[in-house]
């Protein structure tokens, strides 16, 4: 059964954490705690080098190592783990897609969301608050009812509010805003947020206790090759070799792939994110305006964390425009008009693969053990766990798992594009 | 925000524009085979440096024209119209089919 989770394998640990762990260390001084995850030194050869200790890469190496039974891992970092687009984006899991492919795919995700702090032995705070999209006209509403079937008919969970429930659900929300008054609302309450950090360091931890080398600070300069085939990567830490090699750089899939010479069918956007003051609780789901592209939850912290859109221009540069910040403070202040008392604390941006049909790409590249996991567009975090699991099992298997046969880069020659935004091989248009 | 200097209108800001993507790629001959198509659809160099673009002056001259930007400097090297050769950024190389490689 492709679709349902995979039965949680525990793994043993000398640094286990439980209540009773914290007991104990509370009346110890808290001298016993150890750091979370080994700081390995490359090895010579491995079978398989993930290139990116992000969400995907380190997920992929912990299911290789737990699920696939591959330990012969090494993970290369540029930088620190965690710091690159697991760290940057607004933290939101959910499975509310058009296709039924990636509706599958993406709730595959969120089932196993759903058990990853049992499995990981880590609190990722994952907040089943539920998530809302509002709808402004009747063809919104068609089309979200449309979507809302198709969740439930894949399993996943969709609920339709009226204004009244809605109003019940989010007192803060103006559903009479002048431009936009707000006709109604879906919702799935499944979905909600999950504290981005700790799934990288949860996964790491996990990872690097079943044998997998987490090596930071240590960046890909190229990829080497011999017969057609990949036989190891060139790093700023010497040559490592390896069987199999896997990109997990979404942001920067381009870049790496042309190291092999080879031109991917994406293009590299910003998405800024941004966050207010810390208010007392305001806001208790994850907000969708359906009128523009704004999406608000509040952390436990107590801030006000959302964005928008996609800068249009192709961009490395982790920062973005002004007039995006502007269009997302103008459809927040629209939404929930109180926001308008607030001060931003931090603005930031991410690079984003974004694909020519807005559909990820998990499969093999044209170069014998070179595969990829990226082109994530702006749904990179929430498809963190089925990401990884299903690249584990591209690598360990050869063949792509039954939730990814429609994610291969060789739908675009062939005619087989997936185009869940609707809007053709136009990136900028997102 | 960018600031783009129109060879029309003068040096304006990025609201007025709107971004149309890649101008390096070109049309295959009508008899190049399925594979050339598709590379000329959907693939792209995405460089981490220069890059040649269109960008629409929709609130100005409403002209197409070219642009050598740094995606991550954001620094502009030349601006023109659609029918200029533009003259290229430092490292850069121009292959036979028009499309640029950056190094």
């Amino acid at each position: 059964m492709s679709d349902t989770a995979p039965a949680p394998r525990r793994f043993r640990s000398s640094g286990r954490y439980s209540a009773l762990r914290l007991l104990r260390e509370a009346l110890t001084g808290h001298r016993g705690w150890t750091p979370a995850w080994r700081k390995a030194e490359p090895r010579k050869q491995y079978q398989v080098v993930i290139i990116g200790g992000g969400g995907h890469g380190l997920a992929t190496a912990y299911y290789l190592a737990n699920h696939f039974g591959i330990t012969d891992v090494a993970v290369l970092e540029k930088g620190p783990i965690g710091l690159g687009n697991v760290g940057r984006n607004t933290t939101i899991i959910r499975s509310t897609y058009y296709t039924p492919e990636n509706i599958r795919f993406y709730d595959f995700s969120l089932k196993l969301w759903e058990g990853l702090e049992q499995e990981l032995n880590f609190n990722a705070m994952v907040s089943q608050r539920g998530v809302v999209y509002t709808y402004h006209t009747d063809g919104q509403r068609d089309v979200m009812t449309g979507r809302a079937n198709d969740m439930r008919l894949a399993g996943a969970d969709c609920i339709e509010l009226d204004r009244a429930a809605l109003k019940n659900l989010i007192p803060p929300i103006s559903l009479d805003n002048h431009r936009f008054p707000v006709m109604g609302a879906f919702m799935q309450p499944r979905g909600g947020t999950v504290r981005h950090d700790a799934v990288a360091w949860g996964y790491a931890r996990a990872a690097s206790e079943a044998g997998v080398d987490i090596i930071e600070h240590c960046e890909v300069t190229g990829l080497r090759q011999a017969g057609g085939r990949v036989t190891g990567v060139e790093t700023t830490r010497g040559f490592i070799g390896a069987d199999t090699v896997c990109l997990a750089v979404a942001g920067h899939s381009s870049h790496l792939a042309a190291m092999a010479g080879i031109r991917l069918p994406i293009e590299s956007h910003a998405l800024q994110a941004f966050v207010s003051e810390s208010i007392k609780p305001f806001l208790d789901v994850v907000l969708m305006f359906g009128a523009g592209h704004f999406y608000i939850s509040q952390s436990d912290k107590g801030g006000m964390v959302f964005g928008g859109g996609i800068d249009a221009h192709n961009t490395y540069a982790q920062r973005g425009t002004q007039w995006i910040a502007q269009e997302v403070a103008a459809e927040g202040v629209a939404l929930l008009p109180e926001l308008a008392n607030l001060r931003i604390l931090r603005q930031w941006g991410g690079i984003m693969d974004m694909t020519m049909d807005g559909t990820p790409i998990i499969g093999r590249l044209p170069l014998d053990g070179l595969v990829m996991n990226g082109g994530w567009c702006y749904g990179g975090f929430k498809a963190i766990p089925a990401g990884g699991y299903t690249t584990a099992h591209l690598i360990a298997r050869g063949e792509s798992h039954p939730l990814t046969t429609h994610m291969d880069v060789g739908r675009f020659a062939e005619g087989r594009t997936f185009d869940e935004p609707g809007i053709g091989p136009f990136p900028w248009m997102h | 925000m960018l600031r783009i200097p129109c060879p029309h209108c003068g040096t304006r800001d990025e609201v007025e524009f709107r971004y149309k993507g890649d101008a390096s790629v070109r049309r295959p001959a009508a008899d190049a085979d399925l594979a050339q198509f598709a590379a000329y659809v959907y693939e792209r160099s995405n460089p981490k440096g220069w890059h040649l673009e269109w960008w629409f002056h929709s609130a100005g001259c409403r002209q197409m024209l070219q642009l050598w930007r740094h995606t991550v400097s954001h620094e502009i090297h030349a601006v023109g119209t659609a029918q200029e050769r533009l003259p290229t950024p430092p490292g850069v190389t121009r292959s036979a089919s028009g499309g640029a490689a950056s190094t």
